[in-house]
């Protein structure tokens, strides 16, 4: 069963009428009713394109959250091999917010670190709905250190609403490991590559996506607010989110502009939730392309360009 | 009845009348609600006089007492493009800046500045909570990559007062990119091994207590600062409890292990000058007021590590 966005309704109903139509000829042999069935296909099919030709800003973010979206832990599935999840904080506990470990990308040994916000009720609430505590950035860091001394490039995979808002993080310092996490990112002399596969949502996002090279998928988002949050704090009204979407320029696209993402990876049709195979094997030659020219590059000159990087960043605007 | 009403009720009036004080010279303590006086509540650094309860203070305000004699050079920050998204809510960003810079009469909300405390060489930096919730746009940034630069060209520690909603909405993702970049300023002066405290005053929260105010070497705090990554708010909606009394507030911070120390704002002065000497291996500090003239004799034991004073252009 497919979960249909607010705004793809009548694609839903055209998809479904098909659906029952095709259902009703397999009990009952004599009906032909395949050319029907087609010419719904096709009805659906360019409703779809008209629908994602020109997503709104809050549009992206609906499908930036979509529950069918391959999540980090697909990606890791299809993309690594070897993969060898390292867990823990050896301080407190082992976020399973955030996952992590050995991997080969290619046969290349990395380190692949990823936020996971599970993908029906019972691995949502294990996984705290990709939300990370301070423990799960604090595993990120020890996990970079390691591909640091050992000379793995580190991939991460960003997918998070934002860090979680709760007691317990606070008293152990949500902050403090949010800001070690991206001082990590800045330190380590190995190529980091980032990839946003649905909401890069605040400084929880920012702690891993401080990388060399940024990729974002088409209808990925990332920003320094939810759009819900803008609209309450400065509409005074969260039911402005649309506007607020679109205010903050949280789109790949945009973001591309203002030179905060190095590369876009268009999406199957539809989104990545449709075709989940083809948008997986898209980000992993997106990987693959962002991580070869660095290969060659020294410890120094890594860290510098990183640096040099985000100093620079933001200098001219959407004129970037 | 005419000697009553043409001679002692004009005099009682104008008694009355003369009682009624301009409203600005008087201000009502946030938290005890005692009226004090202007000059004693700056004199006391806008701390209430009767509860101790730390109340805002302006950067320039702070420096003024900071800096010996009240002598500082403001350190040039780099002007970041404006309005880089052409953001518009309610209002249009730009309208908001120059309400916030007539209101508060500064240009941003953070100020740099070089000088000498205790007759130590420092770099200050100090956010504004009183322009636009003293939030972390490109401005800020460039600020604090300014005051880190200055401080690794000039080798001084450096000092930076933080006061923050978070980061500024209407700059999007480009205040949230201040993270990572105030981040490269820190790491400048790490490497070039300069002290960098911070002290953390009310409020400071959001993207700025997720980096630059979290990384320094010393973290102190002012008395009952709200400190934290999201706000007591936002949690009690999100996990619907009611949190511990002083959650979040400084002292609950030492407890937990996420600061050094939490001192008040009368007492800051000599303890950043205690810890900026001793962290940069200088001669302990002269206790009290130096004579204007200093005699050399007072000069002659400190090491040449001193750096001379190198005020720079405004």
């Amino acid at each position: 069963m497919m979960n249909y966005l607010d705004f793809e309704k009548p694609l839903a109903e055209i998809e479904g009428k098909a659906e029952e139509l095709r259902a009703l000829a397999r009990r009952n042999e004599e009906m032909d009713v395949e050319a029907e069935a087609a010419a719904l296909d096709q009805k659906a099919a360019e409703m779809l394109r008209e629908l994602y030709r020109n997503l709104t800003p809050w549009r992206k973010c609906q499908v930036a959250r979509h529950p069918d979206r391959p999540h980090c832990r697909d990606y890791i599935e299809a993309l690594f091999t070897e993969y060898t999840p390292l867990a823990g904080d050896r301080n407190f506990a082992d976020d399973h917010a955030v996952m992590g470990g050995l991997a080969r990308f290619h046969d290349q040994p990395v380190m692949v670190i990823g936020h996971e916000k599970g993908h029906d009720t019972k691995t949502r609430i294990e996984r705290n709905f990709g939300m990370a505590r301070p423990e799960g950035y604090r595993k990120a860091v020890r996990l970079m250190e390691i591909a640091d001394r050992f000379g793995l490039p580190v991939i991460t995979l960003v997918d998070t609403p934002g860090a979680y808002p709760g007691k317990g993080a606070e008293e152990r310092g949500q902050s403090e490991a949010i800001a070690r996490s991206t001082e990590k990112c800045l330190q380590i002399g190995v190529p980091l590559i980032s990839v946003i596969i649905g909401e890069g949502g605040s400084g929880g996002a920012v702690a891993f996506a401080t990388a060399d090279r940024l990729a974002m998928l088409e209808h990925s988002i990332y920003s320094v607010i939810s759009p819900e949050g803008c609209a309450s704090i400065l509409w005074k009204d969260a039911e402005k989110m649309r506007e607020a979407a679109e205010a903050l320029r949280l789109t790949a696209q945009d973001l591309m502009k203002l030179g905060v993402c190095d590369l876009v990876v268009a999406e199957p049709l539809g989104g990545a939730q449709r075709d989940r195979e083809a948008a997986i094997h898209d980000v992993g030659k997106a990987i693959a392309s962002m991580l070869a020219p660095l290969k060659e590059a020294s410890r120094a000159d890594l860290i510098a360009a990183r640096r040099r990087k985000y100093l620079d960043l933001g200098s001219k605007g959407l004129a970037a | 009845m005419n000697w009553i009403t043409n001679y002692v009720r004009p005099r009682i009036n104008s008694i009355f009348s003369r009682r009624e004080m301009p409203e600005n010279l008087w201000s009502k303590c946030d938290s005890c609600g005692t009226m004090l006086f202007h000059r004693e509540l700056s004199d006391a650094l806008n701390v209430c006089t009767n509860c101790g309860h730390h109340m805002g203070i302006s950067p320039r305000d702070r420096f003024t007492a900071l800096f010996d004699n009240g002598v500082f050079t403001e350190v040039p920050v780099p002007k970041p493009i404006e309005d880089p998204l052409k953001f518009r809510d309610q209002k249009r960003y730009p309208d908001r800046l120059r309400a916030a810079q007539k209101q508060a009469a500064e240009d941003e909300a953070m100020l740099v500045a070089e000088g000498e405390i205790g007759r130590t060489p420092i770099v200050a930096a100090a956010q504004d909570f009183g322009f636009m919730g003293g939030s972390m746009g490109m401005y800020v940034g460039n600020a604090i990559i300014a005051g880190c630069e200055r401080a690794v060209a000039t080798k001084r520690p450096f000092i930076l007062f933080s006061a923050a909603g978070g980061a500024r909405m209407q700059e999007g993702i480009l205040s949230l990119m201040q993270m990572p970049r105030t981040t490269v300023a820190v790491q400048m002066l790490r490497e070039a091994n300069l002290p960098y405290i911070v002290v953390l005053t009310h409020p400071t929260t959001g993207g700025v207590t997720a980096s630059y105010a979290m990384l320094g070497d010393v973290q102190i705090a002012e008395p009952n600062a709200l400190i934290c990554f999201a706000g007591p708010r936002v949690i009690e909606q999100t996990i619907r409890e009611t949190l511990p009394e002083g959650f979040q507030r400084a002292e609950y911070l030492l407890d937990h292990g996420m600061l050094d120390r939490v001192t008040p704002r009368g007492q800051l002065r000599d303890e950043l000058i205690s810890i900026t000497r001793m962290l940069m291996g200088l001669a302990p500090p002269v206790a009290g007021d130096l004579p204007k003239p200093a005699p050399p004799a007072v000069e002659a034991p400190t090491p040449e590590t001193e750096t001379p004073k190198a005020p720079s252009e405004t």
